[in-house]
């Protein structure tokens, strides 16, 4: 990684101070997250609209399409997410280093766990002391790999092995996914492990955003922007 | 046991002359445009091909399958039992018994190396060395695995058969065991259904009799012709679903406007069978169209699934009663109040943080 120094404006001395900052997250990394963030909350509540449908509509059959709207919208947005996920993993090997750190974990690495315990401890308020990371600390990225990575590969997969039984037994996704069925025979526990999926992921939404808003101003390094610009900044210069 | 009859028996059985039979395989051979040597094949194929022997064994069972069996309109179960097959061995409908009945399976065994099917209804317990269900004196598995040896392939009828059904559910004390978990080395033609529609049972049989192969299986090892499709895909109450029109409550008016029944637990989009195609008693009716749900009774494990009227399976890992979306939203809520409580004490860290900075 290299640090550039960049030179924003001080407003208030009207003198250019620098701070640091690294290049983290390369554009396709970014594109995914937010495009992962839209397709994951439609995802979300056409996924639970499917397992719990609205209350009835009236009138003929053939005048209403509500439930296959709100079917058609889980499928657009799965497809739509599973295509980024096989862009995502392309640049897994191409991109920066940054981008393969969420899809595997060093458990092999005595460093990886030292930090990661140092982080424990600084969110458990046992330590004050903030360590600088130019990607994810080392408890981000266990987390996200954790709960977050393998279950959005679990969610695909179920996901297109529950679609595959209205596609039908000749169709590319059953080709694919039928082994599914060797691991859960009858599919309906597919469908309780699809819901079950979905709720692990909408916990890692809660936990990342917040941690996301509290690293922000808590350790002085740019969080947030970091995902819009792909630049992270320190804020602090010490160390 | 006397010599098994050959098609061409039956057809005289049935008071069809042999001039009315060689006709019938010339005109036969002709409209299928064959040439001129096939008519004498044909016949000399009914008259030599000897009808396949089956045997018809019982395990852990409530014979509601063999019950289903004999009601096959299509064809007629006399047919079957007379006609396509030799049905050597059946301990439900057999005039024989004791020491004539075993004898009849020493000699099919014998007499029709590879050549016999055997149909399993039930299945066997394997705790205990298999004594929860003792046939002839020994444990059932015993003789379905000394039986299984020597027939061409293994017919699994029924849930129980093929998935293990009731007395395989959770605890499953007898550790009841379906027949593909005993017999590997044999094909194993899964027709589940608690019980099966009578008339997939009997064409099962007549797709192996008939073309003397035996019918091509999906993954699950269950016969592709009945069951690759769920009964959701072909159910005449699907436009409602794909609307919205739901059964909310069984007596409103939805229900009398025989809407959807996927709100009150329906389980045919996960339920493969032929009930909303084939239908039952002759193609009266099936469950949903009587106004019920689906309770995916060909599935596996399908007394585990929880109530018949909730679509999602309660999960009893979990000491009371939850489903998926109940513990996702409970653990969702826990997480949050963690967050809200984190953020709190974060936030009286930093205030006293910076007074104890200012007092220094």
């Amino acid at each position: 990684m290299t640090l550039h120094e960049t030179l924003p404006a001080d407003t208030h001395d009207e003198k250019a101070i620098e701070r640091p900052s690294v290049y983290v997250y390369d554009a396709p990394v970014r594109i995914w997250h937010w495009g992962n963030a839209v397709s994951i909350l439609t995802l979300a509540l056409t996924g639970y609209l499917i397992g719990s449908p609205l209350i009835s509509v009236s009138g003929e059959a053939s005048a209403n399409y509500l439930m296959g709207r709100i079917r058609f919208i889980h499928f657009a947005a799965a497809q739509t997410l599973t295509v980024l996920l096989i862009l995502r993993v392309y640049w897994v090997f191409v991109g920066n280093v940054h981008a393969r750190q969420i899809f595997y974990v060093p458990i092999w690495s005595g460093r990886f766990w030292k930090e990661w315990s140092h982080e424990v401890r600084r969110y458990m308020f046992m330590t004050r002391q903030t360590k600088k990371y130019a990607g994810h600390n080392p408890l981000a990225r266990f987390t996200m790999f954790l709960l977050f990575t393998l279950p959005l590969f679990f969610m695909v997969i179920t996901g297109f092995a529950l679609e595959s039984e209205g596609a039908g037994r000749d169709s590319w996704e059953y080709v694919l996914f039928d082994w599914v069925f060797s691991i859960w025979p009858n599919s309906q526990d597919i469908h309780t492990n699809h819901h079950l999926g979905m709720w692990g992921i909408v916990i890692f939404v809660i936990v990342h955003i917040y941690v996301a808003v509290r690293e922000d101003i808590m350790s002085r390094q740019g969080i947030i922007s970091s995902m819009i610009s792909g630049e992270r900044f320190f804020k602090d210069m010490e160390d | 046991m006397a010599t098994a009859e050959t098609f061409y028996d039956v057809i005289r059985r049935q008071g069809i002359t042999r001039r009315s039979f060689t006709k019938f395989c010339s005109l036969t051979a002709a409209s299928l445009g064959f040439g001129s040597g096939a008519a004498t094949a044909m016949a000399e194929a009914l008259e030599t091909k000897e009808r396949v022997p089956v045997i018809w064994m019982h395990g852990l069972e409530c014979t509601c399958c063999s019950e289903s069996f004999i009601r096959s309109a299509h064809p007629l179960v006399k047919d079957v039992v007379l006609s396509m097959i030799s049905l050597d061995y059946d301990e439900m409908i057999m005039a024989a018994a004791g020491h004539q009945a075993e004898a009849i399976l020493e000699e099919t065994k014998a007499k029709y190396k590879g050549k016999y099917i055997l149909a399993v209804e039930g299945n066997p317990p394997l705790n205990e060395d298999g004594m929860f269900c003792i046939d002839g004196g020994r444990p059932f598995v015993e003789k379905l695995r000394w039986m299984a040896e020597d027939a061409m392939a293994v017919i699994a009828w029924g849930a129980c058969a093929a998935w293990g059904c009731v007395q395989a559910a959770n605890p499953n004390p007898t550790q009841a065991t379906p027949i593909d978990k005993v017999i590997h080395d044999k094909p194993v033609i899964k027709v589940p259904g608690c019980p099966p529609i009578a008339e997939v049972m009997t064409g099962v049989i007549t797709f192996i009799t008939t073309f003397d192969k035996l019918p091509e299986l999906d993954r699950q090892g269950r016969p592709k012709m009945f069951y690759s499709q769920r009964i959701h895909d072909k159910c005449y109450r699907r436009p409602h679903f794909d609307a919205g029109q739901f059964v909310e409550e069984w007596d409103d008016e939805g229900a009398r406007k025989g809407y959807c029944l996927y709100k009150t637990g329906c389980k045919g989009p996960t339920t493969y069978n032929a009930c909303s195609t084939v239908r039952w008693n002759e193609g009266v009716s099936f469950p949903i169209q009587s106004g019920h749900g689906c309770i995916g009774c060909s599935e596996e494990g399908f007394w585990d699934q929880g109530s018949f009227y909730d679509r999602l399976t309660n999960l009893h890992q979990f000491g009371i009663e939850a489903d998926a979306d109940k513990i996702g939203l409970t653990a969702a809520g826990i997480v949050g109040g963690a967050i809200a409580a984190h953020a709190a004490v974060t936030a009286i860290k930093r205030v006293t943080t910076k007074r104890e900075k200012a007092d220094a």
